[in-house]
């Protein structure tokens, strides 16, 4: 029988930055903001489960009193693993260079970043950092903490302490190198009428941040320098006998590194603005002063370094001075949290995953941030500095708020990068994880610091054990809460409904364009007429369209 | 910019670089002269002179008509600052010292 070939028509769909090339060279050479934001989300996620299993390795040990999993050696070399891989290449980079790449330009109505090859070039020095560090893991490690604390980095570690010193030097500039295209961006490339007052407080906070980033990774990165020419030249910088000071390390190291937990939380906060209003349908509350106060904390946060350092023997006036400020600077964080809460007064609330997430950031957050100011006061540091309440406090600060605020963003703007919904339920289920493993990990670890646990100890007394077997099997909830994601939106990118362009009903210009957005974000450039947040003057969606 | 002022920017940022490496090896030269006191104020005249030189110069702040790079400027200085006077904030006020 004879047969016609039809010769195959090719399928014609719009071009998306996702289907805009599909070989290796198009996505590693790419200078599309999005694409970028992509290539983090999956180094960065590598680097979160790196650091997990580091932290597995920690809770195990620390199941039973006795140190029969590990050496002691070997436990300090887990444990400074664990924190200098979440620190530097996770909580730092995690919602600027995933969700701020993807979403900063098309939140102002831009093309894209203003240095697009700058922003590759900030991807590729993560990543040369990354191979160091994974080098230095492999090579034995590094024991002093993620601290580097001298003058035991400096003259008694024989570990891999300058190597460590190069990766955060490096990915320190991949920071610098993103604030600086944030703080360019947002000053000229905002759309026609998108005015400063007229800003998603999702940028605000990636401005604050890139603030941070660029005065105060520059400190960090010179003090890694003379941390190594001390141990390298033996030039008397921080040892006494040759004329330095020892706490100078620890003056310059806090210097970055405290401002560095306000890089960490202010662009979850961020995050966390654009989902409580979401999900309210309501303008934010005290738009203006949600936005200044992140403006406050980035420099508020660079004056409060030395509450790090109470019972290291700096003078008592400075710590008076310190103690005050610390105290202060809990007030714009405090604003933030209690214009969130008001925002929902009133509000038409759903409870979206996202929402969840944002309600856990709230209570999570305020908790950690409390505890910070117990820590602030003189008299109480000096009891629990060094314990496992410090542990618990900056792990309800970091995982309890950094976390959070990026996984409630994941799954908001998860239509926008994707195209496709993620399944609703199992993405609930996940959340109820998270915060109830997360809980059951940290809330123990409050008890055994203010009880005395002191932090990196691979031993300890037994009448700890029942709050460190909580701990542990905490930890093992929080691990499923956030494997179950990687599943869900994995399977999501195939079999998810497709999403539309504003699944959520949500006010923002990056709503305004299809999901996934074409590769200049922008058929024709928006022009802004509209306030922030205007939804009152927007239908709320209900629950036929699977949103509400 | 016409070619003649490119001839001359590129003649002034090489000259600039070789002061800064006299710069350099006289910093290197007075380490070995003992100055008593005036030790780390030599060294620290000569090292703000460098940077200024760097500011103006290389990083274009001289000639530049943007607020924003005042802007800049300041803020680095002014962090610089709350470096600075914090951190001696501790040093001068040690009881133990």
């Amino acid at each position: 029988m004879a047969t016609t070939v039809i010769p195959a028509q090719p399928i014609s769909r719009p071009t998306n930055y996702l289907t805009n090339g599909f070989t290796l060279k198009s996505w590693l050479l790419t200078t599309d903001h999005k694409r970028i934001a992509i290539l983090y989300l999956i180094s960065v996620t590598l680097f979160f489960f790196l650091g997990g299993f580091f932290a597995m390795l920690i809770r195990l040990e620390l199941l039973t009193p006795q140190g029969d999993l590990m050496h002691a050696d070997s436990y300090n070399k887990v444990f400074t693993a664990h924190g200098m891989i979440m620190v530097f290449f996770f909580l730092i980079p995690v919602v600027p260079a995933i969700l701020g790449n993807f979403l900063v330009p098309l939140m102002i109505g831009a093309k894209d970043l203003a240095f697009p090859r700058i922003n590759l070039l900030s991807w590729y020095l993560y990543i040369v950092a990354g191979g160091i560090m994974i080098h230095v893991l492999l090579n034995g490690g590094v024991d002093t903490g993620w601290t580097l604390y001298s003058p035991f980095s400096t003259q008694f570690s024989n570990t891999n302490v300058i190597e460590a010193g190069i990766a955060i030097f490096i990915v320190g500039f991949s920071s610098i190198f993103t604030g600086l295209n944030f703080i360019v961006t947002v000053h000229r490339m905002r759309a026609p009428g998108l005015t400063w007052s007229r800003l998603p407080l999702f940028i605000w906070a990636q401005y604050a941040t890139s603030l941070i980033m660029i005065l105060g990774t520059p400190v960090i990165a010179i003090t890694t320098v003379m941390l190594a020419v001390e141990r390298l030249f033996h030039l008397g910088i921080f040892d006494p006998k040759l004329g330095g000071d020892p706490l100078l390390f620890q003056h310059l190291f806090w210097f970055y590194s405290h401002p560095a937990v306000y890089i960490m939380i202010l662009p979850s906060m961020g995050v966390i603005s654009e989902l409580i209003t979401c999900f309210s349908h309501k303008r934010v509350f005290g738009y203006k002063i949600v936005a200044l106060s992140s403006i406050a904390i980035a420099v508020i946060g660079f004056l409060v370094w030395a509450h790090h350092m109470f019972v290291t023997g700096i003078s008592l006036y400075a710590a008076l001075i310190f103690s005050f400020i610390t105290f202060f600077v809990g007030v714009p964080s405090a604003i933030k949290v209690f214009n969130w809460t008001a925002t929902l007064y009133r509000g038409s609330i759903s409870f979206a995953t996202p929402m969840l997430y944002a309600f856990g950031f709230i209570g999570l957050f305020t908790i950690g941030g409390l505890t910070g100011l117990f820590l602030a006061s003189l008299g109480v540091d000096v009891h629990v500095t060094d314990t496992y309440f410090v542990v618990s406090h900056f792990h309800y600060v970091m995982v309890g708020g950094v976390v959070m605020g990026y996984l409630g963003g994941m799954h908001f703007w998860w239509p926008k990068i994707s195209g496709r919904m993620y399944p609703e339920g199992w993405a609930k289920l996940s959340a109820l994880f998270v915060f109830v493993g997360f809980n059951l990990t940290f809330f123990p670890q409050f008890v055994l610091g203010y009880v005395g646990m002191p932090r990196r100890y691979w031993q300890y007394p037994p009448e700890f054990q029942v709050l460190n077997v909580l701990s542990t099997a905490g930890a093992s909830v929080l691990a499923v809460g956030y494997l179950l994601p990687m599943v869900y939106f994995a399977w999501s990118l195939r079999y998810g409904p497709i999403a539309g362009p504003n699944p959520w009903n949500a006010a923002g210009l990056e709503w305004k364009t299809a999901s996934p957005p074409p590769t200049f974000n922008f058929d024709e450039t928006p022009v802004v007429t509209w306030e922030a947040y205007n939804y009152d003057e927007i239908e709320p969606k209900l629950e036929d369209g699977g949103i509400r | 910019m016409s070619e003649h002022e490119h001839v001359t920017s590129r003649a002034f940022s090489i000259a600039l670089g070789i002061g800064l490496l006299v710069l350099t090896a006289i910093t290197v030269k007075a380490a070995f002269i003992n100055l008593g006191a005036f030790n780390p104020v030599v060294a620290l005249l000569i090292a703000t002179v460098k940077a200024t030189l760097v500011v103006l110069f290389f990083m274009h702040v001289k000639g530049a008509s943007e607020k924003l790079t005042s802007v800049v400027v300041i803020s680095g200085f002014f962090f610089l600052a709350i470096l600075l006077s914090l951190s001696l904030a501790d040093y001068l006020t040690r009881s133990w010292r």
